[in-house]
């Protein structure tokens, strides 16, 4: 009870050093936070991802696009269910900055994806009209497109001004389904394609198949691609998770530069919090003196300095910690969601918990062995 | 001396390392200091007292000789055998007070009784006490920085004496007092010793401060000149 009486008066005795190294604390966790957070939602595509949906591309390069004809032959492999196209259309909706994926799919590709959830009517009304596509809710949410609007998307690969008209919002299963896409039929897309450039008609970009079996996807992947060797397009297939995967390897090297900058920031705050500790320990040497001279153990003058420490960043920390999902929040807002899916996660928290408490442990070794090794004669000569 | 030796020092010497110097700093002390005693140790800046009270005190340790109190060899206590030995028997008294600025009065006289298994409400009785006894009742929750010298002095007095140790050891206790402070706090000591009989050994350059001893002991140059006993 004494010690926690003392430990903390003394976390509160300057005041102002105590507030700005709370604030300090407290900015660091966020950051860190954040920072993890946003690693998170680079893996987010991925981690939604399945595997139990396999994808087909060409093997020399996802630019590179596969005939039209292979859909049959890979339906024709034993453990496919369902093959589906896809095609990466890459177009602008008004500014470069508006970016959004938009693809060319064929009818049944919404079976390959539950989680993707469309009410029958606007399904129903989707297949219906050649021009039609499906938008992502969180895409909705952005641009407030609603159904029936018209949205023109200027064609980067495949020339023009191309106008769809909404007849559906995708809603997610759950909250980890990315909503930020624009699906449309690639029918629509082969057949202007064939009208405008006959050559780059009846290809597909990738095909998305389902499985029977998920264990079997290993062997299903070799057989697919087996049946394509030595053909004028080899291809590569994969799980799903991986092929998304790949596009994050892409960016690995800002993946990483972000992990050091968030550690880089923990270690920044470690230091100034060990010279926030190191200097009230300097200045308290007499008082250590004296309560040794008293009868108190180093052990109680050690535990003295890893409470106040741990005190000071707990409470750092904890308001670090809670600022986190707001300013999460607000971060997604600002970035025009870049990030369709950035929430924090538990796992996030529990890192910024260990990092509190990784910094005031650390942060009071030094000063803890100065109070506990203080002499006490020295001590008690010392200048405060 | 006036009573069976409750301090006995046989022939301690003392020296310091100063860079590659070795400075001697008590040579060959032999002292008694009977139990109810009130010694004043006087001498010159670096004569060595300060060094001969740490060492009676517990809280430095002689290169050679012995050093008794109440019958136990204290030079020979491990450091943590020493703390507790110090929290039991020694009640200090400092120059510059040497009081917990983050703790009240009450709780800076409180603190050594951390240290004992006395219930709160036991503690609580015995701060009370002491309060009393340094007429600083009025005061017990003020924070040493909203006290004058002289009023610190007394919260360390009743600090010193509120595990009715079987030694008080004060170093220089008046040296950053005025006069009528340094009075009060002299005869708080004086009242200590007659009234509780309490042993006390006090550190001074002041002869006045010194008067109110039972006995001055001189040293210099770490060597003791002689004994003047009351």
């Amino acid at each position: 009870m004494y010690l926690l009486k003392l430990i903390a008066r003394n976390a509160l005795r300057h005041k102002l050093r105590t507030i700005l190294t709370v604030v300090g604390l407290t900015i660091a966790v966020l950051a860190y936070g954040l920072l993890n957070t946003v690693v998170d939602a680079w893996y987010a595509g991925a981690a939604a991802a399945s595997n139990a949906r396999l994808v087909t591309r060409n093997a020399i390069s996802l630019v590179f696009p596969l005939p039209l004809s292979y859909e049959s032959r890979i339906r024709g492999v034993d453990g496919v269910t369902l093959v589906a196209r896809s095609n990466w259309f890459g177009g602008i909706y008004r500014e470069p900055k508006n970016f959004f994926a938009q693809f060319a799919v064929s009818d049944n590709y919404l079976d390959l994806y539950p989680e993707l959830v469309l009410p029958a009517q606007q399904r129903s009304d989707y297949l219906r009209d050649r021009k039609g596509c499906l938008v992502g809710r969180q895409l909705a949410n952005q641009f407030g497109f609603k159904v029936g609007d018209v949205i023109p998307i200027k064609g980067t690969i495949y020339p023009g001004t191309w106008e769809f008209v909404v007849r559906g919002i995708l809603d997610g299963r759950d909250e980890t389904t990315i909503t930020r896409q624009l699906l449309f039929h690639w029918e629509f897309l082969n057949e202007t394609v064939r009208k405008k450039t006959p050559r780059q008609a009846d290809q597909v970009g990738v095909y998305v198949f389902g499985v029977s079996n998920p264990d079997d996807a290993a062997a299903i992947s070799r057989s697919v691609d087996s049946v394509f060797k030595n053909s004028l397009a080899e291809t590569l297939t994969e799980t799903e998770q991986a092929f998304q995967l790949g596009f994050v390897a892409m960016s690995n090297q800002i993946i990483a530069a972000i992990r050091v900058v968030s550690y880089v920031v923990i270690v920044i705050i470690m230091a100034v919090m060990a010279n926030a500790m190191a200097m009230s320990a300097r200045e308290r040497t007499v008082e250590y003196a004296t309560l040794k001279a008293l009868g108190f153990g180093p052990a109680f003058l050690a535990l003295l300095v890893f409470g106040e420490s741990i005190a000071i960043c707990a409470i750092g920390g904890s308001l670090g910690i809670l600022a986190t999902p707001p300013a999460a929040s607000l971060f997604k807002q600002a970035t025009g969601g870049v990030f369709p899916i950035f929430n924090v996660s538990v796992e996030t928290i529990e890192l910024q918990a260990a990092c509190t408490l990784a910094i005031g442990l650390a942060a009071a070794i030094v000063p803890a062995l100065h109070a506990a090794r203080v002499r006490i004669v020295e001590g008690l000569r010392a200048i405060g | 001396m006036s009573a069976a030796p409750l301090v006995e020092i046989s022939h301690v010497a003392k020296s310091y390392r100063r860079g590659v110097q070795i400075v001697p700093v008590l040579t060959d002390i032999t002292l008694e200091i009977g139990e109810g005693d009130f010694i004043a140790l006087m001498g010159p800046s670096g004569s060595g007292k300060s060094t001969l009270l740490n060492l009676i005190a517990g809280i430095d340790r002689p290169d050679s000789g012995e050093l008794r109190v109440d019958g136990l060899d204290i030079t020979r206590l491990p450091e943590a055998a020493l703390a507790e030995w110090r929290a039991a028997n020694v009640g200090f008294i400092f120059q510059f007070y040497n009081l917990m600025p983050v703790l009240t009065a009450f709780e800076n006289i409180e603190l050594p009784l951390v240290l004992t298994h006395l219930t709160r409400r036991e503690r609580r009785e015995r701060v009370g006490l002491a309060l009393e006894m340094v007429s600083l009742a009025d005061r017990m929750h003020h924070y040493p920085s909203e006290l004058s010298g002289g009023q610190q002095q007394r919260v360390a007095i009743a600090r010193a004496l509120i595990t009715d140790p079987t030694l008080i050891v004060a170093d220089e206790p008046t040296g950053d007092l005025d006069r009528a402070s340094a009075e009060e706090v002299l005869s708080m000591m004086q009242r200590l010793n007659m009234e509780l009989g309490k042993t006390i050994i006090m550190v001074t350059h002041d002869a006045h401060a010194a008067g109110a001893a039972k006995a001055i002991v001189h040293l210099e140059k770490g060597e003791l000149i002689d004994g003047k006993f009351r």
